[in-house]
């Protein structure tokens, strides 16, 4: 491209001219500028996960949503990466209640597909369909809103002592996208749950101090 | 002895194919990137799977760092002047022209209103210096936090509101953000993460 071979008009003879550009300054301050960009940019934007958080307008007894017993996994996120689950109502009584499990996918992921296998595989199965471009958008998000009506599906509540840190509350919600649970919530610590995680703590000890007094 | 005769051989490298493999990538770059913002503290965002973007426009970004200090950033400059000024006025306090030409040009912002007039009138500099000791009061006696939202809500309804926190954040900075978000009625954010993938187990 650079040398340009020109044929001089008129006359018999013809005149070879050779024009060599030489490139090097051009290819400096493309590097120059490409160094630039590389260190001044980012490439990839940030994820973000969307939560919506229950309004806090005092909502009449009767239109209250009531979450039934067998459907609710609480859990609780405790300092030190702790985290702890119950399903339905808490037995004060029991300790042994209250489990405690891990952040890791042996821990409390487990746990929640085993209680939402039926909406998990489903989702699975259509997100396979996706995949493998059989289905368009609208239809994918149809069909999930479908699935995740189901009635027997788990509704879990995410409870965070004032020890847990935003890495546990995000690790927390994270576990509901990864186990497609489609109902919960992050509320705010009771003085009961505050009492099982001591009473955890103390194996116990708490109920027979309370019982003895 | 015959006289070795070492040929002369021109170095010259032909440095078209170079430019046009370093234009390449300059256009690549150019046309895929976008420019860091400038953060007035390093915050590491928790990991997670999801896989939503975050939107070009229409965005506040709620910076939240480990002591629990605010800062807040507007991608629209007629939004920061707008809420400025009405933020200004809630306070009673009112902006001059040049003042309001240095905050409009400021990415993120996160000082006391009370502050903002001594605070605006420091150099570029050391602005920067100053800026990550101060943030937005947030807390239940004096919550400043709460009127920039709300301010900045009014000002454009399509805005979304973006949380960003330190991973090692303590919970109940967070909570305090959250419910003042609650409080003047805004349930629907973003939380930003980084991308992680989950191991198939």
């Amino acid at each position: 491209m650079a040398e340009i071979q020109e044929k001089s008009k008129g006359g018999g003879k013809q005149k070879k001219k050779h024009i060599h550009l030489d490139f090097t300054p051009m290819v400096d301050m493309n590097m120059l500028l490409i160094t630039f960009f590389m260190l001044c940019t980012s490439l990839s934007k940030p994820q973000t996960m969307e939560i919506s958080m229950p309004s806090k307008d005092k909502v009449p007894e009767e239109e209250q949503t009531k979450v039934q017993d067998t459907r609710a996994i609480t859990l609780l996120l405790d300092g030190d990466n702790k985290i702890f689950y119950y399903f339905g109502e808490p037995d004060f009584q029991n300790y042994n209640s209250l489990v405690r499990t891990s952040y890791e996918a042996t821990g409390i992921r487990q746990v929640l597909l085993k209680r939402n296998k039926k909406v998990n595989n489903e989702m699975n199965d259509l997100k396979r369909e996706k995949i493998e471009k059989k289905l368009s958008d609208e239809e994918f998000a149809t069909r999930s809103t479908e699935i995740k009506k189901d009635k027997s599906a788990p509704v879990v509540i995410i409870k965070a002592t004032d020890k847990a840190n935003y890495k546990n509350l995000i690790d927390a919600l994270n576990e509901m996208q990864i186990c497609s649970i489609s109902k919960y919530a992050v509320v705010d610590i009771t003085e009961a749950d505050e009492f099982l995680l001591q009473n955890w703590e103390a194996k116990g000890g708490l109920i027979h101090e309370t019982v003895t007094e | 002895m015959p006289k070795i005769k070492i040929k002369r051989k021109s170095t010259i490298i032909d440095m078209t194919a170079m430019s046009d493999v370093t234009v390449l990538l300059l256009t690549f770059f150019m046309l895929t990137s976008t420019f860091v913002q400038k953060e007035p503290i390093l915050v590491s965002a928790p990991s997670s799977v999801s896989e939503i973007k975050i939107p070009d426009t229409n965005i506040m970004q709620i910076l939240v760092d480990k002591q629990g200090r605010v800062f807040m950033s507007l991608d629209k400059q007629e939004d920061r002047i707008a809420v400025l000024e009405a933020v200004g006025k809630e306070y009673g306090i009112v902006f001059n022209a040049k003042e309001i030409q240095k905050f409009k040009l400021a990415n993120s912002f996160g000082v006391p209103i009370q502050k903002m007039k001594s605070f605006l009138a420091l150099e570029q500099g050391e602005q920067d210096k100053a800026l990550p000791t101060l943030g937005i009061p947030c807390d239940s006696t004096n919550n400043q936090f709460k009127s920039w939202v709300k301010q900045a809500c009014l000002q454009n309804s399509d805005l979304r509101i973006a949380i960003k926190a330190d991973q090692t954040t303590p919970y109940p900075v967070i909570k305090n953000v959250m419910n003042s978000l609650q409080d003047i009625r805004e349930n629907r954010y973003n939380l930003i993460t980084s991308l992680k993938t989950v191991k198939e187990s």
